[in-house]
């Protein structure tokens, strides 16, 4: 084994033994100054996921969490120096993750954390003026597509993750029984917000973010939902700021 | 050898930097005194936008910046990753930074990243990886780089080289600049138990183009000897202030960066630093 393969495999298991020829000033082995690379890197990769998993964080309690990141660093390493965006495995890692097994819906406050991430970093693009909306001729709306802007991600869950993370970021009342919900993440400025979506609305915008025409994406919302409210869902990614551009789509 | 025919059009002042914290942001652009530059981690500019890279091009028509890259792994045995070389040129391409500096380290093996800056061995197979790592970042992004000396914690038996021959010698295959960072060497020094101004002695301060000031901890080895960590959690150390004042008395004034990164006091704390560099900045010799 390469001297940084033996090194970077110390590091990240306590229980191997310190590599040979680390020597302290009298020429001993180095012992306990090896630990500081061992602690370096499991503490400061343990707080790149508290900045990333705020909710999670508090929903298992610190010290869960600090153990549970330490279980997570050493199956996950970062593969980029980029680490905001480190933690991608974070929702799969918690549904194999058996002290949690019991919370089912830790999964995906982790989509929903991952995608406020990815949201506050993505690129800027202009809101589309909602005039331009209503400029098209009624025959000619259902064939337009609406493109959503870069910071926009779509959660959906069975259980009632928007609800969960609002009582444990804003200190909302939690809810009182376990329902599905389509969350919407979006970036009116530079702060993104997490919107529990009304009914069909997480189909509807799903189908925008595939590509469809605003006709199909209609379509796929009233499959999904006897009270779709078409008007409320355009009104609601209009003011968040969330689309950018219409196109007539053929 | 590195064409430096065309200079950036900022240098750094040689006065008080601090290395950048969001939450200061409101507070530096009220009254940004003594601190007249900033220095940001690359990394944590690599997204496609939102507030961090508003922020940045803000406050870059205001101060000149210096780029300060935290995860390249110049000493990884493994060839540099091009994407992240990509994402640095994206950045100073369009920031056009007054410096850019990285670490006499190595952070990442196989793909996957430590996320701390680890020691080398000094030896001649390492002396050539890293100034052909050096060679390559300057090729690619089209300007001279900086090398910061690093804050050691253990020695390895297999080094034939002192680290600031080992500098030297860097220097003098790539044309490069230095990064003296006056707290590692406190570090390294008191952890080696070398003698601090020896280093600086036998550094090559002509090369020098920044000093960094930052906060360490102190613990203990296994036989009870004195084992300092570097934390940046702190405020400067009386000693390094004193190391410092020594290394101006040869060199003059050069930009010098207050290094905060964990324990991020409010802004006037921060500031207070600034002030006390810039008081030795301003009696050391022009
Ligand atoms: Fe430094």
């Amino acid at each position: 084994m390469s001297r940084q393969s033996e090194f970077a495999q110390a590091i990240l298991n306590p229980d191997l033994p310190v590599p040979e020829g680390l020597q302290n000033p009298e020429g001993a082995p180095a012992g306990k100054r090896f630990s500081v690379y061992r602690n370096n890197v499991a503490v400061s990769l343990s707080e790149a996921l508290e900045v990333t998993f705020p909710v999670i964080r508090k929903l298992v309690g610190d010290e869960f969490f600090k153990a549970m990141a330490g279980v997570f660093l050493r199956q996950h390493q970062p593969n980029s120096p980029v680490l905001m965006f480190y933690g991608a495995e974070m929702p799969a890692f918690l549904e194999g993750f058996e002290p949690v097994a019991h919370l089912g819906y830790l999964p995906d406050i982790a989509r929903i954390e991952l995608a406020l991430c990815r949201s506050y970093h993505a690129a800027d693009t202009p809101p589309l003026d909602p005039t331009a909306l209503q400029a098209i001729a009624p025959d000619d709306l259902l064939k337009t597509r609406l493109h959503l802007a870069p910071p926009v991600h779509l959660v959906h869950s069975k259980w009632p993750v928007g609800s969960i993370f609002h009582a444990n970021s804003s200190g909302d009342t939690p809810p009182t029984e376990m329902h599905p919900e389509d969350i919407l993440i979006t970036r009116p400025e530079f702060d993104p917000q997490v919107t529990v979506l009304p009914s069909g609305a997480g189909a509807f915008i799903a189908a925008l973010i595939d590509n469809a025409t605003l006709g199909d994406a209609l379509k796929q919302a009233t499959i999904t939902s006897g009270d779709f409210d078409l008007t409320e869902t355009l009104g609601l990614l209009l003011s968040a700021g969330a689309i950018t551009k219409i196109s007539k789509g053929t | 050898m590195l064409d430096t025919t065309g200079t950036p059009p900022q240098t750094l002042p040689n006065a008080p930097g601090v290395g950048y914290k969001p939450q200061h942001f409101a507070a530096i652009m009220e009254d940004p005194a003594p601190v007249e530059w900033l220095e940001i981690h690359a990394e944590n500019y690599m997204g496609d936008g939102g507030r961090p890279l508003a922020q940045l091009r803000h406050l870059a028509e205001r101060f000149p910046i210096s780029v300060h890259g935290v995860g390249l792994s110049i000493g990884g045995a493994d060839p540099l990753d091009t994407d992240h070389l990509k994402r640095l040129k994206h950045l100073c391409d369009w920031l056009n930074p007054a410096s850019f500096s990285e670490h006499l380290a190595w952070s990442t093996h196989e793909g996957f990243y430590l996320n701390d800056l680890i020691a080398l061995p000094y030896t001649e197979e390492t002396v050539t990886r890293v100034a052909d790592h050096v060679a390559q970042v300057q090729d690619i992004l089209g300007r001279k780089m900086l090398l910061e000396n690093p804050s050691s914690y253990l020695a390895f038996a297999e080094s034939t080289y002192s680290e600031t021959d080992f500098l030297t010698e860097v220097v003098a295959r790539t044309g490069c600049g230095l990064l003296l960072d006056i707290n590692n060497v406190f570090i390294s020094a008191t952890n080696q138990k070398t003698g601090a101004i020896d280093y600086i002695d036998a550094f090559p301060l002509d090369h020098v183009g920044e000093f960094h000031l930052g906060g360490h901890d102190q613990d203990t080895d296994d036989t009870g000897a004195p084992l300092l960590i570097d934390s940046h959690g702190r405020e400067v150390a009386d000693p390094v202030w004193a190391l410092f004042d020594y290394t101006l008395s040869k060199t003059g004034a050069r930009p010098a960066l207050i290094e905060w990164d964990a324990n991020v006091p409010e802004w006037p704390e921060l500031a207070a630093e600034a002030a006390r560099a810039a008081t030795i900045l301003q009696k050391a010799p022009a």
